[in-house]
């Protein structure tokens, strides 16, 4: 099984009446339980790649398949269904909910996914302890430091046992320590539980950390080294 | 997504933004409580006038000269005794048919004087009128028959005359004249601004002599039914007009007052209740602003949720039951207020207010279609956001 295929993915955007072509023609597969890190210049279309591969957008033309399904074939709704079930984001600048509790937060996805409430505490409870962080249940984003929050949100990611988790910049706004404690969660997440990690990086000792580095440059793939 | 969990998540999201909240439902507030207490006040006028009119008595015809037309000005009347005695026969039965003529005079005991409206009439009254008598005796007949200077007072003629004396048997100067009172009338309360307890009752016949007229200023008739009231009166009319072909008569009846009466209130009560609507849409129009606002402000929040896997749905759900909860709550809040406002302005002063459970449920069901209605602009836009834009936004 593979978790994506990708073949002559673009994406293109019109900006006041000109195009920009944010990926222009990419060919990439990754398998169940890989650990890659895509890297590149600012602007190279890094994150357009991990927001097409998460689904929450659609290529302008090219074929993406997701756990072997062709996203084209899929409607909004199914789409919405499909992250729910298959995808674990984290997020560069944390995005949890404010003045909510680290518990609900990480319970969320499991919301949309109709699971009972005390089914869904019960489950981010033990993603919370997964992530060292069973004391801090009940502590709100704002009184939390950053590493705290960036591993909530590693925890809302992993608690619907998703097969790929797609992190863009995760140790971005993290120092040395916190980056590497985020580092370790997110290997252990692959080695143990077999997930696929997708990352974006600049930092060279961060992507080294991954098994494949995909290196896009001017919204291509340059290098792909495994 | 379960709906409880979505009203549970809307319910925080109004939590998490008390104050904001709170000035939201204001519009609401104001405008449903406004709708209940109008539209009690509309009510409770509606039933004290009706009120009065049955408390004249039931079944009653007035039969007097001219056409009934609110604009023109009463016609001098051409009937007299013999006219009455005609309706009698008309009738059928003379003992329903009472008689009036009326002029405002002025009334003295010892040092106590009153000006009241001294009413010339005859033995039938209770017959025709609910006048339910504290003390002593009718009119009678031997009264009109013999023009006894005899008097029955209004309660509250003969409280300010006599007190608390009992006012039976003793003499009281109307216009000059001596008179002997020889009853009391029960309080009966007003009926259009007529203050009946004001009048003062003496035989027609005294009156006519009192006053120095021949006429009488209308005629009362007291139906054996409902169901004749209408054959009856024009049948009275249509006799009377027999006998004097260039003059026009009209019947009064009871149903006639009831019908028109409650129409204009109806519609007053109507013109009251649209205008306190017309505050309720001006909060559902906050409504709409507040969570168009809420959702700009939460497009990050949204873009994420629908990032774990929200669907359209889900989102737009939880911004309409947010918009539903806040004039639900508010339109709750708006009743009690209603209510309460009513309770206290029937307590404490002259206006009646009668609280209708139709105006509480029009008022909750308006502030839900309100909240649906208003709410469903910035849900859906709330729906549709794209999750990569949401998400990028700052
Ligand atoms: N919504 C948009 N409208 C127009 N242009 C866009 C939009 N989103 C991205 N782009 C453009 O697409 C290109 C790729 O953007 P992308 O965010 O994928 O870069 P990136 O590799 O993630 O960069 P960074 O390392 O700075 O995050 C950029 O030139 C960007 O300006
Ligand atoms: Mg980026």
């Amino acid at each position: 099984m593979t978790a994506f295929e990708a073949a002559g993915l673009t994406r293109s955007y019109q900006l006041e009446g000109v195009t920009v072509d944010a990926l222009r023609g990419v060919d990439l597969t990754i398998g169940d339980g890989e650990f890659a890190a895509i890297l590149g210049p600012s602007g190279s279309g890094k994150s357009t790649l991990m927001h097409l591969l998460g689904c929450l957008d659609r290529p302008t033309s090219g074929v993406l398949k997701v756990g072997g399904v062709d996203v084209s074939t899929l409607d909004d709704t199914k789409l919405a269904e499909l992250r729910n079930q298959m995808i674990g984001f984290v997020f560069q600048s944390f995005h949890l909910l404010a003045r909510t509790s680290a518990l609900d937060n990480v319970a969320l996805p499991l919301v949309y996914r109709g699971v009972a409430k005390a089914d869904r505490r019960k489950r981010a409870r033990a993603a919370l302890e997964a992530v060292g962080l069973a004391h801090r249940l009940d502590h709100r984003p704002s009184q939390m430091s950053g590493g705290e929050q960036q591993r909530v949100a590693i925890a809302r990611a992993l608690v619907g046992d998703p097969q790929v988790v797609l992190a863009d910049e995760p140790t971005g706004n993290l120092d040395t320590r916190n980056g590497e404690e985020v580092m370790g969660l997110l290997e252990r997440l692959n080695a143990d539980q077999g997930v696929a990690i997708v990352l974006v990086t600049h930092e060279p000792e961060v992507a080294n950390r991954a098994r494949r580095q995909i290196h896009v440059r001017d919204g291509l793939i340059e290098r792909d080294v495994a | 997504m379960r709906t409880a969990e979505a009203f549970r998540m809307a319910l925080e999201a109004l939590r998490v933004n008390r104050l904001r909240s709170a000035l939201t439902m204001l519009g609401v507030i104001i405008g449903v409580s406004a709708v209940v207490i109008l539209v009690a006040i509309g009510t409770g006028a509606k039933d004290a006038i009706e009120d009065e009119i049955s408390g004249l008595g039931s079944n009653i015809i007035l039969v007097v000269p001219g056409q009934l037309n609110f604009q023109a000005a009463p016609t001098q009347s051409r009937l007299d005794l013999g006219d009455v005695n005609y309706v009698r026969r008309v009738v059928g039965d003379p003992s329903r048919v009472t008689v009036s003529v009326q002029s405002g005079e002025n009334i003295r005991v010892g040092r106590n004087e009153a000006f009241v409206t001294v009413v010339g009439t005859d033995e039938n009254i209770p017959n025709v009128f609910e006048r339910p008598l504290k003390r002593g005796r009718y009119l009678t007949e031997t009264d009109i028959d013999t023009r006894r200077r005899v008097a029955v007072l209004g309660s509250e003629v003969s409280q300010q005359l006599f007190g608390d004396l009992d006012p039976v048997g003793r003499q009281a100067t109307i216009a000059g004249v001596r008179f002997r009172v020889v009853g009391v009338y029960e309080k009966v309360g007003a009926t259009f601004g007529v203050a009946r307890d004001r009048e003062t009752h003496i035989p027609v016949t005294t009156a006519q002599r009192l006053l120095g007229v021949e006429r009488v200023n209308g005629i009362a008739i007291g139906a054996s039914g409902p169901d004749v009231i209408d054959s009856l009166g024009q049948k009275v009319v249509d006799a009377l007009t027999a006998r004097y072909p260039d003059e026009k008569f009209s019947a009064v009846t009871q149903t006639q007052l009831l019908g028109t009466i409650g129409t204009v209130l109806g519609m007053l009560t109507g013109v009251l209740a649209a205008i306190a609507g017309i505050s309720l849409l001006v909060g559902g129009v906050g409504v709409s602003n507040i969570m168009l606002v809420s959702v700009r402000e939460r497009t990050k929040e949204i873009g994420l949720r629908k990032a774990l896997g929200a669907r359209q749905r889900d989102v737009l759900g939880q911004f309409l039951i947010e918009a539903v909860l806040l004039t639900t709550i508010g339109g709750t809040i708006g009743i009690a207020l209603g209510v309460g406002g009513s309770l206290l302005i029937e307590a404490l002063s002259p206006v009646p207010a009668s609280i209708t459970l139709w105006s509480i449920l029009l008022a909750f069901g308006v502030s839900a279609v309100v909240g649906v209605f208003f709410g469903v602009a910035p849900a859906r836009r709330a729906g549709r956001l794209d999750p990569v834009v949401a998400l990028r936004a700052e």
